[in-house]
């Protein structure tokens, strides 16, 4: 079976993120106001063979952990469909 | 001794490294092309620098890339067995993605494009890149969009417990300062050094500054510590 794993690979909340913060401000020059916080990561999907769901995220997040993020700077999850 | 630089698909400072290593300093260069592998004409006091640059463009993370290349494969297993490496600003963050230096280099905190000569101090005489290295601050310059050096407080810790911090970015007199930071780099941490003291990598280009031309040669007395101190 083909499945679709959907990662979402983020800056760590502890960082400073400079994308997000020049984001921001680029939307409180547009007057979208009440937004206090952007925080900019990558969406990756992956087209995976496998025989079960399980399997398929696992073989996700051996990817993720090797290559797909580096896990000092940055956290992912990892959706299955 | 003898030197040996690799070019990937991206890297733009492979050449000033060569021309700076073989022209201003006089050593023996042999230029390698991240498709090979053969690393046997070199043993452990020779020196493999991995330059600046864009290397397979950025892509997914400063570096991540460019750590499969076959050359590569053999740069890491020449680090294991004790050979040298020293990779400057791109060259550091693919040392890091390829888990020969701890720690990650994130984007700039000031969110910019950070192209300037800073000062460096040296911070110990332990490595061969630094033996030399004393007294006044060094001016170098740096070029770089994610140099802010990161990485956990355990692992920090042990940077500075080991004498693995190798350079930290100070104001011309050699205070260390926020002022003098041109990233936000972690404790004004510019290069660093693993635990054997056989790798090291730095952000700023001590290649852009050892000719009498350009008007600085601040760079050459770090070549010249790894030269004399094999």
């Amino acid at each position: 079976m083909t499945f679709t794993a959907h990662i979402n690979v983020m800056p760590l909340k502890e960082l400073l993120d400079p994308q997000g913060k020049a984001v921001m401000s680029g939307l409180k020059n547009l007057g979208i106001s009440n937004v206090h916080d952007v925080r900019i990561g990558k969406h990756i999907t992956l087209q995976i063979d496998a025989a079960t769901k399980e399997e398929a995220k696992q073989l996700a997040e051996n990817a993720c952990q090797k290559l797909l993020a580096n896990q000092v700077m940055e956290s992912f999850e990892v959706n299955i469909q | 001794m003898k030197f040996g630089v690799v070019t990937f698909p991206g890297s733009n400072c492979d050449h000033d490294m060569i021309d700076s290593l073989r022209k201003d300093l006089g050593q023996e260069v042999i230029e390698l092309w991240h498709k090979d592998k053969d690393l046997s004409m070199f043993s452990k006091e020779d020196c493999i620098v991995i330059p600046g640059g864009f290397s397979y463009g950025d892509y997914l993370r400063c570096g991540a890339i460019a750590r499969f290349s076959p050359m590569m494969q053999s740069v890491i297993e020449f680090a294991n067995k004790g050979g040298r490496v020293i990779g400057v600003c791109n060259g550091f963050q693919i040392l890091c993605e390829a888990g020969l230096l701890p720690g990650a280099l994130l984007r700039n905190a000031n969110q910019q494009f950070v192209c300037k000569n800073i000062f460096l101090k040296s911070e110990n005489t332990a490595a061969s890149i630094t033996k030399d290295v004393t007294g006044r601050p060094l001016m170098i310059p740096v070029a770089h969009g994610e140099g802010r050096y990161y990485a956990d407080d355990a692992t920090l810790e042990q940077l500075f417990a080991n004498n693995q911090v190798l350079f930290r970015y100070c104001d011309e007199f050699g205070n260390i300062v926020d002022t003098a930071n041109p990233n936000g780099a972690i404790r004004n941490i510019a290069g660093i050094c693993n635990k054997e003291r056989n790798v090291f990598g730095m952000m700023p280009h001590p290649e852009r500054a050892t000719s009498n031309v350009l008007g600085n040669t601040d760079g050459q007395l770090i070549f010249q510590s790894l030269i004399n101190n094999n």
